[in-house]
């Protein structure tokens, strides 16, 4: 038995430990020891959804210690962690009994496996992020169309690119210490084919031995390069980085071993990272400040 | 010749033609579904034709689906083999500008949109000089080549006429040989 103690503090900045893990073993039977966890963002849930969904889909046996700590519990409860848990995990704990659905929660975890799942966010988007947008970053009421916008073809990604199941999920924050203002989290994840693989019959030969993970998100976040030769297609992650950028905002995009990004001046992060664990599908994050 | 305008309310395609459960303009199924629909009942018109395309009553249009239902649209009746198609896009708002903008760039368009307030004006890819031509039509139509000459006495009236004859941004009488804004024909079908 592999165990994974998972972060304390489980983040966008952390998610690469659970995907390393996972893609450093060939793994049959892996517990993830999540039982001193006091933090974690849509990113970290979304991470235990895939690694553990890896572990299963290479015939192995993932298995979830549950947090402690009660707060994270209910919170994992109100994201609607477990409803898409259990299907994956062997979950060692007690879950507790899932909240109503008026909560805090601007998207729960909402798997995505074909378009009808994407009308389904952009329909609960639309109900709950508007105030949100509006009340705690401090965008204008009609940026609720250019959110959902950014949702959609962020989550078409993974039902026309990833050709794998994948989830999304969205919530706001209040990033006291790190930025001093409100930030809306959003993940989307997949275990699909990835950026290589999708870009490869297309694109490969212009790379010639230079193609990999990272010239791939190059070609998909830098040029727009697509798999496909309609010449319309493409635009969903240029649209979504230009957006981004309006809202100062950061977006990463990793994939099998390799990310990029695009970051704001109040971000850290390195634009291309490479030589990471190789991981499937692709992982996005996208982080929307309040206006200053 | 028969141009009367046929208005097609997209808000209800996307209903009947996708799914009763969702109204917003969203994914390439739905946007290729929702054109599909259009193309249908444009099948029924003549060989020249001038639709309404009201996007009226969508919320939501994201970049797939502005490419399907307008530049893929646009682009499918350009074709040499194609009906002489004639589209205006009412009900434009300010939160489908972008959207349009960026898919008629991406493949060398332009159409004629029609605000939420009523403002008509040219969306895509064109010259500021056409742009004045075809303002001078649109406020001042219907004309014949003279009236155009008169503000504009350079050589390259007649290139910049025929361009906007070409890309379907204005429509040229046969008969008599005056030049119509494609809202003039909507108010006023010939």
């Amino acid at each position: 038995m592999n165990v994974f103690s998972v972060p304390t503090e489980l983040d966008h900045q952390a998610v690469d430990q659970v995907l390393d893990t996972v893609g450093q073993v060939g793994i049959e039977r892996m517990l993830f020891d999540a039982r001193h966890v006091r933090w974690i963002d849509p990113n970290g849930m979304v991470a235990l959804l895939a690694a553990g969904a890896v572990v299963k889909k290479q015939g192995g046996s993932p298995r979830l210690q549950l947090p402690d700590n009660s707060d994270v519990l209910g919170y994992l409860s109100r994201m609607g962690f477990f409803h898409e848990a259990t299907g994956i995990f062997e979950l060692l704990g007690r879950v507790p009994k899932r909240v109503s659905r008026l909560s805090d929660v601007l998207l729960e975890i909402t798997s995505i496996t074909a378009n009808a799942d994407v009308h389904t966010v952009i329909d609960e988007v639309q109900k709950r992020a508007g105030n949100v947008l509006a009340s705690r970053l401090g965008y204008p009421a009609t940026s609720v169309v250019q959110f959902s916008v950014i949702l959609s073809e962020v989550c078409q990604n993974i039902v026309e690119h990833a050709e794998g199941p994948g989830w999304v999920a969205v919530q706001a924050y209040n990033w006291t210490k790190r930025l001093g203002r409100y930030v809306v989290v959003i993940t989307v994840m997949d275990i699909g084919r990835g950026f290589r693989h999708s870009l490869s019959d297309e694109h490969a030969a212009r790379y010639g031995d230079r193609w990999g993970d990272s010239t791939a998100l190059e070609a998909a976040f830098l040029h727009g390069f697509t798999r496909f030769p309609d010449s319309g297609r493409g635009q969903g992650i240029q649209q979504i980085r230009r957006q981004v950028q309006r809202w100062d905002g950061s977006i990463t995009i990793r994939s099998g071993t390799a990310r990029i990004a695009q970051v704001p001046e109040w971000d850290i992060a390195d634009p291309v990272v490479d030589g990471l664990k190789s991981f499937p599908g692709a992982q996005i994050s996208i982080i929307l400040p309040a206006v200053k | 010749m028969d141009l009367t305008p046929l208005t097609i309310d997209v808000g209800v395609l996307v209903s009947k033609t996708v799914t009763s459960l969702h109204s917003h303009l969203v994914t390439r199924p739905t946007g290729r579904a929702v054109r599909l629909a259009i193309e249908a009942q444009m099948a029924s018109t003549g060989v020249q034709s001038l639709s309404i395309i009201d996007l009226s009553d969508v919320t939501i249009l994201d970049f797939s689906c502005a490419d399907e239902v307008i530049a893929k649209l646009l682009q499918g009746y350009l074709k040499p083999d194609s009906p002489e198609a004639f589209f205006m896009f009412r009900g434009v708002r300010e939160s489908h500008r972008d959207q349009i903008q960026v898919v008629l760039e991406r493949q060398a368009l332009v159409a004629v949109a029609e605000t939420d307030t009523g403002v008509r004006e040219l969306l895509g890819v064109i010259e500021a000089y056409d742009t004045r031509v075809w303002q001078l039509l649109e406020t001042e139509g219907p004309l014949v080549r003279e009236d155009f000459e008169r503000v504009f006495p350079e050589p390259i009236l007649d290139d910049v006429l025929g361009r906007l004859r070409k890309r379907r941004i204005v429509f040229q009488n046969p008969i008599s040989g005056r030049y119509h804004a494609l809202s003039q024909l909507v108010d006023n079908p010939l």
